[in-house]
């Protein structure tokens, strides 16, 4: 009733190809922005900032540029979690090695490192495919946690090799306060975000797609696999990168190599999956859904079990946590295998019947 | 159809947060609050039960006695798996709850790191008693750090000094090749500062053997000892590590005797399923090892156990990590209470008042005696700028079915340990651009 398109008309072409074409659409965006910059600072605990949004933005970043390599160009990738060390690390060391460097440069600089450690490992990607590429991206997870426990210099000599940053600014502002930090991560997101939407909608994402759903094809109509294969890998693992950065930055404050182990990349191949390959959206989904379940389960369980007078010990917790968690993975990959963008779609869809669907 | 079943599971998860809510929401100040970061499950639950099990058990007992001058001890758990984001999730959940967390316990060297950067902004001390950065004992620099009762240094130190003994005097040493089989983690890396130190100072080879995490893969590091022979083994292992180790060393026939454990290389878990197999084998005891006798044992038993209220199992009670976990909260409380003498009996603590009763404690032998502490541990007292306390260890034999103590007490040299933590903590401070602290301070 509310949600549909008649008596919209387009134009110009402009109109015609803006990202969100339904008016609904866009002040609903709108809403969720203002939402996010003014009421949720309003609204949120500083535990909400800290432990659930900060981490919940970061890993969004991430899962974009996951997506853009996995969802768009079809190259399976194991090695996000090294791609965010080296971001990480990378950052860490412009960081402390050139005094006052501003904190956006660093993450830049970080990004951009990681983007060619990107490039150099998805090389074999010209050559191999499918589930093989997965086991040559696997060797740059291992590559990294080699490198990073190994070589001191990338640690800057700590005895331990661990490496910690703080008193951070943007533009002389402190970024101590999870309100800020929330905000500063926000920002980021939004931007890269909108530049990656962008991206694929363009004659770039175009490339991509056509490589993921057929390489020869692609290559036959005069696109060239080897521009489109690096530069997905470079794009996504600048935004890869940049997250990393910012989740040793931000949210850890200290970290070892065994922050981006190979748990990570994991993490981050299945926010793709569940939450949708193939849609900026459904990255949003596929980070919320890894990243707040645990944490509401581990606090939600108990919370169910008290209700029913029982007592369940902290390891019965964590357990039951890791079985509700599979199991609710299994549910919505049988449910619905296209992930959960793939609902949001339906979703809509109906929406525009509503309430009268034939 | 799909879309029903969608908005039912979002109404259940919806009602759930709500019951989430109100169950967070009495809180009663009055009540001292401590989280209890543990790790239950994962690769490091062997090592990681039975100290939450004795952490958890002397809380209990503590209100069992009355609590701190009748101020009741309250606390929640919370698993990290180990891991250090989610202890990160679960210091940020736990810190504010209750009136504020009186101290925190981080239980892993990862999370000290990251906690290190975080606590000071919430004026929450971070108690790592035996494990975290051996640097952070330098209280002039790491205010809110407190690692009492020992670090890996004084650990590292101590097998050093057994090692010497056993060789005749550090003299013996010269041209001796000593190996470290460490988890590659800041966790084993912390000991290789100090034992080149050592190894300049007598002439030894220091022999660098890595076992990637978590360490049940380690075919080619025992391939490496058997090709360079090394005269001694540090095993500076954990959970799953350590027997792995000490198979690997029967299957290549290096002699257990050799091998010296750090202190989370110590315990019951590490040996006893190798039992004969590890016969002969040491590890250092940062203070003590398994008390079954002591007095402590003996009233946790009474009080909790007796009456079904104790945590886990009640063979284990007084393990060796057992008593670690007990002694870690016993010295996280004897701060609070120290911290009451200052400034009110009966009173609810903040984070900056226990931080001073942390940094002025003053555990004597009738105080330990009292506690039940009594042949467990020496009598330890913190200050300004030494927040480790005490220096002394021992080294604990395994006999094939039990820890025995097999030397004196060994104080770590801290014509050693002090340049090293000065010259690591001022690096600290450059990097952080901290200022130490001025003696002034010292009263806050």
């Amino acid at each position: 009733m509310f949600y549909r398109e008649n008596g919209q008309f387009k134009t110009s072409y402009r109109a015609d190809q803006q990202i969100l074409p339904i008016a609904q659409d866009r002040v609903a965006l709108y809403l969720l922005l203002a939402f996010a910059f003014l009421a949720v600072p309003l609204l949120a605990s500083n535990y909400a900032f800290r432990a659930i949004l900060i981490p919940f933005l970061i890993f969004s970043l991430a899962a974009i540029g996951v997506n853009i390599l996995v969802g768009y160009c079809g190259q399976i990738s194991l090695g996000s979690g090294a791609f965010m060390a080296v971001g990480a690390y990378a950052a860490y060391n412009f960081f402390v090695r050139i005094d006052g460097l501003p904190l956006i440069v660093a993450l830049i600089l970080g990004g951009t490192c990681s983007m060619l450690f990107g490039i150099l490992f998805g090389l074999p990607s010209l050559r191999v495919k499918g589930l093989y590429l997965a086991v040559a991206t696997l060797a740059a997870q291992f590559f990294s946690d080699w490198m990073f426990l190994r070589i001191q210099w990338f640690t800057n000599n700590s005895p331990s090799g661990s490496v910690s940053v703080s008193n951070l600014q943007v533009f002389g502002l402190s970024l101590e306060s999870p309100l800020a930090k929330y905000l500063f991560c926000l920002t980021l997101l939004a931007v890269i975000a909108l530049l990656a939407k962008n991206l694929v909608r363009g004659a770039v994402g175009r490339e991509w797609m056509a490589i993921r759903d057929m390489d020869v094809a692609a290559a036959v109509i005069g696109i060239r696999p080897m521009f489109a294969k690096l530069s997905a890998f470079a794009v996504s693992s600048f935004i890869i990168g940049v997250a990393g950065a910012l989740w040793g930055f931000i949210y850890l404050g200290a970290w070892e190599p065994a922050a981006f182990s190979v748990d990570q990349s994991f993490k981050l191949l299945f926010m793709v999956i569940i939450g949708g390959m193939g849609s900026i959206m459904g990255s949003f989904f596929g980070a919320a859904f890894i990243v707040l379940l645990p944490i509401f389960l581990s606090q939600f369980l108990p919370a169910l079990a008290s209700v029913f007078g029982v007592e369940i010990s902290t390891a019965g917790v964590s357990h039951a946590e890791l079985m509700v968690f599979g199991g609710l993975i299994v549910w919505f990959l049988i449910v619905e295998p296209h992930g959960l963008a793939k609902l949001w779609a339906v979703a809509k869809q109906k929406l525009r019947l509503w309430p009268f669907p034939h | 159809m799909k879309l029903r079943q969608l908005a039912l599971a979002s109404a259940l998860v919806a009602g759930g947060a709500c019951v989430m809510v109100s169950s967070s929401a009495f809180a009663e100040s009055t009540e001292q609050f401590i989280p209890v970061l543990s790790y239950r499950t994962g690769p490091y639950a062997p090592n990681g039960v039975p100290w939450a099990n004795g952490f958890v058990d002397y809380l209990k007992l503590a209100n069992a006695r009355g609590g701190i001058n009748g101020v009741k001890l309250s606390f929640e758990e919370c698993e990290t798996g180990y891991a250090t984001d989610r202890s990160v999730e679960c210091y940020e959940r736990l810190k504010g709850k209750n009136g504020g967390a009186s101290f925190v316990q981080p239980l892993s060297t990862g999370a000290t790191f990251a906690l290190t950067e975080k606590a000071p902004i919430d004026n929450i001390p971070v108690v790592t008693v035996g494990y975290g950065r051996s640097e952070s004992a330098d209280g002039s620099v790491f205010k809110w750090n407190f690692p009492v009762a020992g670090t890996y240094w004084v650990a590292a130190d101590a097998i050093v000094q057994a090692i010497a003994k056993k060789a005749g005097g550090f003299d013996k040493l010269k041209g001796k090749k000593i190996a470290l089989v460490y988890h590659d983690s800041p966790f084993g890396k912390e000991p290789i500062p100090l034992l080149q130190a050592r190894a300049a100072m007598h002439g030894f080879e220091l022999l660098l053997l890595p076992v990637t995490a978590p360490g049940v893969e380690q075919k080619s590091t025992w391939l490496q000892v058997r090709q360079s022979r090394p005269d001694n083994v540090i095993l500076w292992g954990w959970g799953v590590m350590n027997s792995t180790a000490i198979k690997e060393a029967q299957a290549t026939g290096y002699a257990r005797d050799k091998m010296y454990g750090v202190w989370w290389a110590g315990a019951e878990p590490d040996v006893k399923d190798v039992a004969e197999g590890a016969k002969g084998y040491n590890a250092v005891a940062l203070q003590h090892g398994a008390e079954p006798q002591s007095k402590l044992v003996k009233d946790v038993l009474a009080t909790l156990h007796a009456k079904g209220q104790g945590t886990g199992p009640k063979e284990e009670v007084g393990q060796v990590l057992y008593m670690r976990g007990a002694m870690s909260a016993m010295l996280g409380v004897e701060g609070i209470r120290a911290a009451q003498e200052r400034f009110g009996k009966g009173k609810h603590m903040t984070g900056t008042q226990i931080r001073w009763g942390l940094e002025n404690l003053n555990l004597t032998q009738p105080k330990l005696d009292a506690l039940g502490f009594a042949g467990v541990m020496r009598p330890i007292s913190t200050s300004c700028t030494d927040h480790m306390g005490a220096s002394w260890a021992r080294i604990q034999t395994w006999d094939g079915s039990a820890w025995k103590f097999t030397s004196d007490w060994l104080q770590a040299d801290q014509q050693i340990i002090k340049p090293l933590v000065k010259s690591t903590a001022a690096k600290y401070a450059a990097e952080k651009k901290l200022t130490p602290r001025a003696g002034t301070d010292c009263q806050s």
